[in-house]
């Protein structure tokens, strides 16, 4: 039992001291310099107005973490899909994948105004900027892991007549796994950026329009304490994949001890 | 009375574009190999032996000639064959055990009795992993196992769907002479067993006339077969027969071809 709880202080203190001393040096920093708290506000001043506003934040940190999953699902479903037709067809990869550069080109901030047109202020254009920022990097890693399948490996289970829709099931899509999730630790923190850029200007709720309106009352560490929870809620997340990737795709982390 | 071949190759050439380079590989191979037969393949590098593999089993198709399987010309891959390759080429995501099984979730009618009788057809992958060695290691992943040890999990994949021909391809090539030598009494035992007819290409010329009943060598490329040994030593053979003055000649002779056909 108490060499469990060894492993588990050995794994979880490193990050744990990492931010103490981020959030010290910060703390210490604004102290030594006499930072104005207008322009940047202390790590305990920013979460003192957490503590304050705590019941206005989480409704619209909850309506946050919704268009991020609403459009980070999307990204996973669609990314999956072209990016198994790029990684297996040559031809598709050749002729799809300078648009899909051109699109990821695009600032994705910059779309905001237009999805407003089209959609109106509210959740939908969150969602949707949450699902393009994120949709690309899970695309290009599900086809890097099909297009990458060993030829060996494939001429196995041709040499057994199987077809391609067999080889990408037995060999094409496990040999993509770890590829993917690794996609999806990137793709969710993006979620996150995504969903609150849009929410500074096209939403009425959602922890980006708390943000504006708090700034618009000069409630810098508002403004900090909004960004603080966005942080907690993408590592949170990304602790969520970073586990289903453990156990999902274990066998491409066998060298590493946990 | 003749019987028809397992195995036949008529007049078989080909020639194919690797990077926009015109590739003769064969030219002209004829030969039969009849059912429950051993036959190995020896020559110099790059002299067609993998390709004559892949034109039997169905990987790829010749540019003229014929290949036929129990009198039938073949037409794209085959479920009556199993193939090893040089490389194990185990799936690494999957165990000893999952790899062992893989060819009964693709070959009919396996495939659609798969869940049905998992039970029996994991027995059988455990029977076929105690006989090459492997006992206790079905549910350890590829990695950690040793390459002779891969070597024999692929060995069991080739065999567990029961095909009626195996091909190997320089099977034991990536591994120590100790292991090597030991798969030899493997493969034969399992051959002994199964019946069924194989045809090995090698480099190894002791690993070709331990094994097997003819040694067939091939010339350059275009490759082409130039010479015909048949082995009669008896069986079961032992690695002490190794060192026997016939194991020996027999060697020599395909040795001495290889040596003619590389001038």
């Amino acid at each position: 039992m108490s060499e469990t709880l060894r492993l588990r202080v050995q794994s979880f203190a490193p990050p744990v001291v990492a931010i103490a001393l981020f959030a010290a040096a910060w703390e210490i920093g604004c102290l030594a310099f006499n930072v104005d708290e207008f322009v940047l506000p202390r790590p305990s001043v920013a979460f003192a107005s957490y503590l304050k506003w705590q019941s206005a934040i989480w409704p619209n940190a909850l309506q946050t973490l919704m268009t991020t999953v609403i459009g980070f699902g999307l990204a996973i479903v669609l990314g999956v899909a072209l990016g198994a037709v790029i990684g297996y067809s040559a031809l598709m990869y050749r002729a799809l994948y300078p648009l899909l550069i051109a699109f990821n080109s695009v600032p994705k901030a910059a779309l905001v105004p237009v999805f407003v047109i089209w959609f109106g202020i509210g959740t939908i254009p969150a969602i949707l900027i949450a699902f393009l920022i994120s949709f690309f990097p899970i695309a290009v890693n599900v086809a890097t892991g099909i297009a990458t399948v060993e030829p060996e490996l494939r001429d196995v289970l041709r040499s057994l007549g199987a077809s391609q829709f067999d080889i990408f099931r037995k060999v094409g899509f496990p040999r993509a796994a770890p590829y993917f999730f690794a996609s999806l630790k990137v793709a969710i923190t993006l979620a996150f950026v995504g969903s609150v850029i849009a929410e500074l200007g096209a939403s009425n709720n959602g922890i980006g329009n708390m943000m504006v309106i708090a700034s618009s009352r000069f409630e810098v560490p508002l403004v900090f304490a909004g960004l603080m929870v966005v942080a907690v809620m993408g590592i949170a997340l990304y602790a969520v994949f970073a586990l289903l990737e453990r156990r999902l795709a274990a066998w491409a982390y066998r060298s590493r001890s946990v | 009375m003749t019987s028809i071949p397992c195995v036949e190759l008529r007049s078989v050439s080909l020639r194919y574009h690797s990077d926009g380079k015109p590739v003769h590989a064969l030219e002209d191979v004829s030969l039969t190999v009849e059912q429950g037969e051993f036959v190995s393949i020896a020559g110099p590098s790059g002299c067609g032996k993998t390709t004559i593999l892949r034109l039997v089993s169905g990987l790829m198709p010749p540019t003229c000639g014929q290949v036929l399987i129990d009198g039938q010309p073949i037409v794209g891959p085959q479920k009556r064959v199993g193939m090893a390759f040089q490389n194990p080429s185990l799936l690494p995501w999957r165990s000893a055990l999952e790899n062992v099984l893989l060819p009964l979730e693709v070959v009919q009618p396996h495939r659609s009795q798969f869940n049905a009788r998992r039970k029996a057809y994991e027995e059988e992958a455990h029977r076929l992993l105690r006989i090459v060695g492997l006992d206790g290691f079905a549910d350890k992943p590829p990695y950690q196992l040793s390459g002779g040890m891969q070597q024999r999990v692929a060995l069991c994949r080739a065999l567990i769907h029961q095909p009626e021909i195996l091909l190997l391809d320089e099977p034991f090539a990536a591994l120590d002479a100790f292991t090597r030598e030991e798969l030899w009494g493997v493969l034969q035992e399992l051959w002994t067993v199964r019946r069924c007819t194989v045809i090995m290409v090698t480099h190894d010329l002791r690993e070709a006339v331990f094994l097997s009943n003819q040694v067939l060598v091939m010339s350059k490329r275009p490759g082409t077969i130039v010479h015909q040994q048949i082995i009669d030593l008896p069986r079961p053979r032992t690695l002490e027969q190794t060192f026997d003055p016939r194991f020996v000649d027999c060697v020599r002779q395909i040795y001495d071809k290889i040596g003619e056909v590389r001038q």
